[in-house]
């Protein structure tokens, strides 16, 4: 993957920088040594790193703001950091920027139950806001599997989803107000706790924006009651288009699940390996997960399980108790790990309509074997958002670019099934160039014209989500010389 | 002065009356939400029907100029619902027309679920639109999922023209619920009845209307706690619900399912704000945080009010040409019906903070540098 080359000008004046850059926050905050900013030359795309010009840590949006201001009197680029979790390369510096991390700021501001909203300051993680709330029986509904580890800051720079968004939606649908420092140091208010906005939609359009509108501090989220209880059923089927239509009648029929997933044979068997799950030995496995008091829970399931057998499943299983629920997700769970366990591997993150998941299914089975490498498919299937995994070897000359190839070509398939190069991942610098297959010059120039009006000189976070060739007059040539 | 109507009938035909615009345009759907911007008038009403609907896959394209009568016809047929429950405005304005999609697009219309499912930009999968400059562009899809590149799809919910005009657009839709319970709780005050409100949102009960109503059909404040979904776990979590909420007196649960004093033609009463139909008061909708109603409505003494979203969104009817944003708490306050004369004096969307204004400005001269959208209609 390109990068832009670095400014000459920049890389020159480093030592100037870096001491005004030490008056405003504590020496500590401001690392430059290279064994020290190491941590932060990548993220999760790691097969691409380059080390920064310094890293920053700012404590308060007055800080963050103060670092901006002066950034963008110098002209240096700025890559805004959560936690580095991006599959995108979102959060991977060039060598002329400043990495600017918001882990320092994670407090949780304020907690109003009456009014179901938490203020939180961006560098929290995800699962310490439900940690947050939890104990009054509350939870923040979009949960990344990396909840663990990734901070709000980059859920909303990503609009990152869940396992459980088929109900409860988005980062975006859940994101009622932040506070942001623009790139020229002016703080921004939007929304608050009440809902929509005003004017224009300022939420809607920062949510996703992958850093490139201003640096999130703080957000207000929308916090929701815990469920009574939830209840997974786990279906095997022999063929690819039979799950596929389960999805789609159990979609139909008015059941809202509040997760469907699916995994196909190669994932299956790496995964029984590895956390013995107890899965059938079959082509395509369901997980569809229902919410509500005992009861209902049973009325529900009684529906997806009567669509179940209808498709004349190889199995058909319902957790008992919580232990069985819990093997039931602790496969799907430990997809991801299982199946690092065994390779390296890309994953690919493009969505589809819902009924195009045979024929996309198929087609990626065609260009594992044109490619000569392995795919294991393992997705939120109630949303369409493919989640194919090709494995390969990275001390193998040639694979990755193989492997890089082949993924372009999964996701130009996504698009013309009708469906999107990205559904939750973002596009970072990993989609960058493969954003034309999706949009013309005239929708891409409408998206560059939005980041013109927020960051005119463009330097936050400047050679992601766009095709290099198509930003770089805005790159080169609006930059103050200073 | 007769300016013809500009009734475009394709895109491209919508793309080339914008490109070849000189002055002002008044783009319209149907007409029916009363905004009257000057210029040569744009009707969207000619761009009409339903490109797609895969009920499988919960999506909906529709043309821009569509009627919402006919999407909600087509859903259903499937069964399947408009889930952020689109308000129709004509008894509140006193308008005629069809509503078309594309209006409650740019308007980014929701009626009272948007408390528990979402607005209109949430359920708005993708766009496609002319920009002021007669260049088309298309954001989103018609996937559920998509954070490919900036989000133009909310931007453009909402922005009521003003940054290009509408030629399509795409929704997820959802199954209709089988059956609706409806929690009726009399003689609340404004404050108690957020509090109950409150209450039934915090319950795990998945609560999909919470409305109160000062002045209910028969005169006296009445509060509706709206429950969908199959017919058992409504009939459950109703009972749970009035238990759960015993304290703020007794509670009466209605579950009929059709005729005219059905829950359904409830919700469409608190839905277009048909309280307030036929009067000459200035209406308001004011989106605040539900906790910070009852402080708001107390100082607007002698207006009217209706509360959803559990205290959240608050309609005032108040005498014609009082300028009520400056007792409005954080939140925004929009004019929805208003005289001439209070349009005069009265922005009809709330001002925003100075940068915020700038970025709008700034925005508006990117997308339509001709200044012909709508103008002087958002700022
Ligand atoms: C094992 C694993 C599983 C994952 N599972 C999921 C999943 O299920 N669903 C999903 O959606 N994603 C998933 N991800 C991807 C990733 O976790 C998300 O994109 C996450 O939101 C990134 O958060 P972060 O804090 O780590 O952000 P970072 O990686 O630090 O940054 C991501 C982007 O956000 C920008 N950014 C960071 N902070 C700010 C700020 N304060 N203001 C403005 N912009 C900022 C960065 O510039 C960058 O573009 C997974 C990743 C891994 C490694």
């Amino acid at each position: 993957m390109e990068m832009p080359r670095p400014s000459e000008h920049v890389l020159g004046k480093k030592t100037r920088f870096i001491s005004r850059l030490k008056t405003i926050l504590a020496d500590e905050h401001v690392i430059s040594d290279v064994m020290e900013t190491r941590v932060y030359e990548c993220d999760a795309l790691a097969a691409y790193a380059c080390q920064p010009l310094c890293v920053v840590l700012p404590g308060t949006t007055e800080e963050v703001s103060a670092v901006l201001k002066i950034c963008h009197e110098e002209g240096v680029p700025v890559v805004p950091r959560g936690s580095g979790t991006s599959l995108a390369g979102g959060a991977l510096p060039t060598a002329d920027s400043v990495v600017l991390g918001v882990s320092r700021m994670s407090d949780v501001l304020e907690t109003d139950y009456d009014n179901r909203v938490i203020r939180v300051q961006t560098g929290r993680t995800n699962l310490s806001v439900t940690g947050a709330v939890d104990e009054d029986g509350f939870f923040y509904a979009p949960d990344p599997s990396s909840q663990l580890a990734c901070a709000i800051a980059g859920n909303i720079a990503m609009n990152s989803g869940g396992a459980h968004c088929l109900k409860y939606g988005v980062t975006t649908n859940n994101l009622l107000g932040v506070t942001m420092v623009m790139m020229d140091g002016t703080v921004v208010e939007i929304g608050g706790a009440h809902m929509d906005a005003g004017g224009y939609d300022w939420l809607g359009l920062i949510c996703g924006s992958e850093g490139q509108l201003g640096v999130v501090t703080e957000a207000t989220l929308r916090i929701l009651p815990k469920p009574e209880g939830a209840r997974p059923v786990l279906i095997g089927y022999s063929s690819a288009e039979i799950a596929g239509a389960c999805v789609s009648d159990i979609i139909k029929a008015g059941v809202l699940p509040v997760a469907i997933e699916y995994m196909d044979k190669r994932v299956i068997e790496v995964v029984e390996d590895y956390a013995k799950a107890g899965y059938p030995d079959c082509e395509a496995l369901l997980i569809v997960e229902v919410e509500g008091s005992p009861e209902e829970i049973d009325e529900q399931l009684g529906v997806i399980k009567q669509i179940a057998r209808t498709h004349d499943p190889v199995e058909l299983r319902e957790a008992q108790d919580a232990d069985e629920a819990a093997r039931i997700w602790l496969g799907r769970k430990s997809a991801f790990g299982a199946m690092g366990q065994i390779n390296d591997y890309m994953c690919l993150d493009g969505t589809i309509p819902v009924s195009a998941l045979p024929y996309v299914l198929r087609r990626i089975g065609e260009l594992s074997d044109e490619y000569g490498l392995d795919v294991g498919n393992v997705f939120h299937a109630g949303d369409g958002n493919m989640h194919p995994l090709i494995l390969f070897d990275a001390n193998k000359p040639g694979d990755l670019e193989t492997c890089e190839a082949m993924g372009a070509e999964i996701l130009k398939l996504c698009v013309e099934a009708g469906g999107c190069l990205t559904g939750e991942h973002g596009v970072g610098i990993e989609k960058r160039e493969l954003m034309t297959v999706q949009f013309n010059t005239a929708d891409l120039e409408a998206q560059m014209k939005v980041k013109d009006v927020f960051d005119p000189a463009w330097l936050l976070n400047p050679a992601k989500v766009f095709p290099l060739s198509n930003s770089s007059d805005r790159r080169d040539t609006i930059r103050p010389a200073a | 002065m007769t300016n013809p109507m500009l009734a475009p009938t394709s895109e491209s035909d919508l793309a080339e009356c914008i490109a070849t615009a000189t002055g002002p345009l008044a783009i319209s759907g149907g007409g029916t939400r009363g905004l009257k911007p000057e210029g040569t008038a744009l009707s969207t009403a000619g761009l009409s029907g339903i490109t797609l609907y895969e009920p499988g896959a919960l999506t909906l394209v529709a043309q821009a100029g569509t009627p919402v009568a006919e999407i909600e016809a087509a859903l259903a047929v499937e069964n399947q619902m408009l889930a952020f429950e689109p308000m129709d405005h004509r008894s509140l304005l006193g308008t005629t027309g069809d509503p078309t999609i594309g209006g409650v697009v740019a308007a980014n219309i929701s009626g009272p679920r948007r408390v528990q499912a979402g607005a209109c930009r949430d359920f708005l999968l993708g766009v496609r639109f002319v920009d002021g400059t007669g260049e088309i562009i298309k954001n989103g899809g018609r996937v559920m999922k998509n954070v490919t590149g900036y989000d133009l799809v909310k931007l453009m919910a909402g922005a009521h023209g003003t940054l290009g005009v509408l030629s399509e657009v795409s929704f997820k839709v959802l199954p209709r619920p089988e059956a609706t319970g409806v929690l009726l709780l009399t003689g609340l005050t404004v404050a108690d009845a957020v509090r109950a409100m409150s209450s039934a949102l915090t319950s795990p009960y998945d609560v999909s209307g919470a409305a109160h109503i000062p002045e209910g059909q028969d005169g006296s404040p009445v509060t509706m706690i709206r429950l969908e979904g199959f017919e058992n776990s409504v009939t459950y979590r109703a009972k749970q619900l009035k238990e759960r909420l015993s304290q703020f007196g007794p509670s009466e649960i209605e579950r009929r399912i059709d005729g005219p004093v059905s829950t359904t033609a409830g919700w469409r009463w608190v839905r277009d704000v048909e309280t307030f139909a036929g009067t000459d008061e200035d209406v308001w909708r004011v989106s605040i945080k539900p906790s910070d109603a009852p402080a708001l409505t107390a100082t607007l003494k002698d207006a009217r009010v209706m509360l959803d979203w559990g205290g959240g969104l608050v309609w005032v009817a108040c005498l014609s040409g009082i300028d009520i944003r400056s007792k409005v708490p954080k939140g925004h306050a929009t004019l929805v019906r208003a005289s001439d004369q209070t349009r005069k004096q009265i922005a009809t969307f709330h001002p925003e903070a100075p940068p915020l204004a700038k970025l709008a400005a700034d925005l508006r001269k990117n997308f339509d540098p001709k200044g012909i959208l709508n103008p002087g209609l958002m700022g």
